[in-house]
């Protein structure tokens, strides 16, 4: 039906898009890796005919255990604990403010509206707001005195506590841990539903990290020749809180658009049988809701690795405390020259991406095809 | 009962935007850690001319970057998703998965090549390279999002009018566009939030007179003893524009927003 001719000029014009993303996308991220593994910095970086080594892995070496690099390993403690907190209270949030919109009488599109306006802002602008909200003797701490009690204390952004702390040397059997945990938990869901062949391949994996970890291989790695402490920094309490501020009306749309695409057949007859309202969202809505919290945990998760605008609004790039690998990445390659090393975290944070996002995409455009 | 639990949650949601008018109105002097809370003695309207005025060359940036790039991405967007969602270009299945993964990357893995790049080509510093940037980067989504609206145009209704003797650009024209008037609008609103918002790029890749909104909101709240009241007035003019769009058409940025979830 279509001549070759228009098939041609369909051609023709893609073609501008897909090598301009070629380009800006892959050819840049090659470029990256490349630079990530040579001594490109300092001097180099001014020069115009600089003088450039190949180093290998060096770099990387440097930052997961170097002893000058003590502050990016903090970065990824704390985008870790960023992930997880913000994910799962924006997860949290957003299906309790889906599920009250839900039941509401009246005023459903009022408080859909306030609840997502957040949304609509730039992280810059909610950074700066939320900064002046967590100022140590205002905003939100001298709030209780209003009713009368005493003010609030806590350092929102810096506080200098930790807790959970544990020694980066061990991190090796921390990963193998939780790598070991969710595969567990993942051949349990297999089992269940009864995936007789998943359910194979993930119990050898779970054997194999088991092995590893009987071997005592793990601890004959020598990452550090000292002991060094990390764990969670409590002043991230305040990127969260504006984080989760601005991001659970994106839940609340995602799992109220899911709701609404439940049958009422389904609630229905459930109610035939005798279910009581809890229960019909207990074991009627909540399961359908699955693949929802899914596509969510990958969005919010990319988002939370890549955190960047935010941090600087609130804390400043400078802020250790608060401080992530896309800032870090920000100070070595802008203000300290140092290209390489900014180049190899640039390539850590896309490797982090891409373990959530390339599993997702797969997923999503084979079942699209269909 | 639950009427009661979403007015206490919507005030929730609100204090933040309650205390930042209260404090962008109040005189520098009148700012204090203890009466943070309370109204302004009188209303201190300065806060906003002085904002303004140190802002209104990086709205005009914020503007021009985020219409240029927008309606460029857009029209871009729309032939792509049009082609490939209606043509068999060989590899399809591969190639849309690799332009939709384009938008997930994190940018700090192409900024170097990029920053080089740009001071090559002399558009380092500038809009003309700043709207370039977004174009590129925005080509995935607006891609995405348009060929998922194309889809839902019956293929039969091509191929009737290929029969007819329209070629490429007369479907395109005369059956596609018209079609496309609320997915036009959808990926516009989404582009424009996206790229008004943006920091990351903005605050690389452009020299202070280019700097957009966000970039010079972020220098005035984290430059060292700034009084709240114009950090706050400066806030609320750059979230003015995209607020606004919000409030007057949420329906279709809820629905850029739900598209970009992809199929999940």
């Amino acid at each position: 039906m279509q001549s070759r001719r228009d098939q041609l000029v369909a051609a023709v014009i893609i073609l501008p898009s897909i090598v301009l993303l070629g380009i800006f996308v892959y050819g840049f991220i090659a470029q990256t890796m490349r630079a990530s593994m040579t001594d490109w910095g300092q001097e180099a970086a001014m020069s115009l005919t600089p003088e450039i080594n190949h180093v290998g892995l060096t770099n990387y070496k440097e930052l997961f255990s170097g002893f000058l690099n003590m502050r990016f390993r903090q970065d990824l403690t704390n985008m870790l604990f960023f992930t997880l907190l913000f994910v799962g209270l924006s997860l949290l949030v957003g299906l309790l403010l889906a599920t009250l919109i839900d039941q509401l009488v009246w005023g459903e599109t009022f408080f859909r509206t306030v609840f997502l306006y957040p949304m609509s802002l730039s992280l810059v602008v909610t950074g700066t707001i939320w900064r002046w909200m967590l100022q140590p003797r205002g905003g939100i701490n001298v709030l209780p005195t209003l009713a009368g009690l005493p003010a609030g204390q806590f350092l929102w952004l810096s506080s200098r506590q930790q807790s959970l702390i544990f020694d980066w040397s061990h991190i090796f059997h921390y990963t193998c841990l939780a790598a070991l945990i969710i595969l567990a938990l993942m051949a349990y869901g297999h089992w269940r539903r009864g995936e007789k062949r998943r359910l194979r391949t993930k119990l050898i994996i779970c054997a194999v990290l088991v092995g590893i970890f009987a071997s005592g291989a793990l601890t004959r790695i020598r990452l550090l020749d000292f002991p060094e402490e990390h764990g969670f920094n409590k002043a991230l309490w305040g990127v969260v809180i504006a984080a989760v501020w601005q991001m659970s009306g994106y839940t609340m749309a995602l799992y109220l658009a899911g709701l609404r695409t439940i049958p009422d057949e389904l609630r229905e007859a459930a109610r035939v049988d005798g279910a009581s309202k809890f229960q019909i969202y207990r074991y009627v809505d909540l399961p359908l809701l699955k693949p929802i919290t899914a596509s969510a945990i990958v969005i919010l998760g990319h988002i939370a690795l890549k955190i960047f605008d935010l941090i600087f609004a609130m804390a400043g790039p400078d802020h250790y405390p608060t401080s992530v690998p896309a800032i870090t990445m920000f100070l070595k390659t802008f203000r300290g020259n140092e290209l390489a090393v900014g180049s190899a975290i640039g390539v850590i944070l896309l490797i982090l991406v891409s373990l959530l996002i390339i599993p997702y995409l797969v997923n999503s455009f084979r079942t699209g095809e269909q | 009962m639950v009427q009661v639990l979403a007015v206490l949650l919507a005030i929730a949601y609100l204090i933040p935007v309650y205390m930042t008018v209260v404090t962008s109105l109040k005189a520098p002097g009148e700012i204090n850690f203890m009466t943070a809370w309370e109204l302004p003695s009188v209303p201190n309207w300065e806060s906003y001319s002085i904002a303004f005025k140190q802002f209104a060359p990086h709205l005009k940036n914020s503007f021009i970057l985020a219409i240029a790039a927008t309606l460029i991405s857009a029209a871009m967007g729309s032939l792509n998703g049009y082609v490939l969602c209606k043509y068999p270009i060989p590899g399809a299945n591969i190639i849309m998965p690799l332009i939709v993964f384009g938008m997930f990357i994190p940018y700090q893995s192409i900024l170097v090549p990029l920053f080089q790049f740009m001071q090559k080509t002399k558009l380092y510093g500038g809009l003309p390279g700043l709207i370039l940037v977004h174009v590129v980067y925005g080509l995935p989504i607006t891609t995405l999002l348009f060929r998922s609206f194309y889809e839902e145009i019956p293929d039969e209704l091509l191929g009737a009018a290929s029969i007819d003797g329209a070629n490429f650009f007369g479907i395109f024209r005369y059956l596609i566009m018209p079609l496309s008037g609320p997915p036009f609008l959808v990926v516009c609103i989404w582009q424009f939030t996206q790229i008004w918002n943006e920091f990351l790029f903005a605050v690389t890749l452009a020299r202070p007179d280019a700097q957009p909104i966000t970039v010079a909101l972020a220098n005035l709240a984290g430059g060292q003893a700034v009084s709240w009241n114009l950090p706050m007035a400066g806030s609320i003019l750059a979230a003015l524009p995209t607020v606004l769009i919000y409030v007057l058409l949420g329906r279709y940025f809820v629905r850029g927003l739900l598209a970009g979830a992809l199929k999940g």
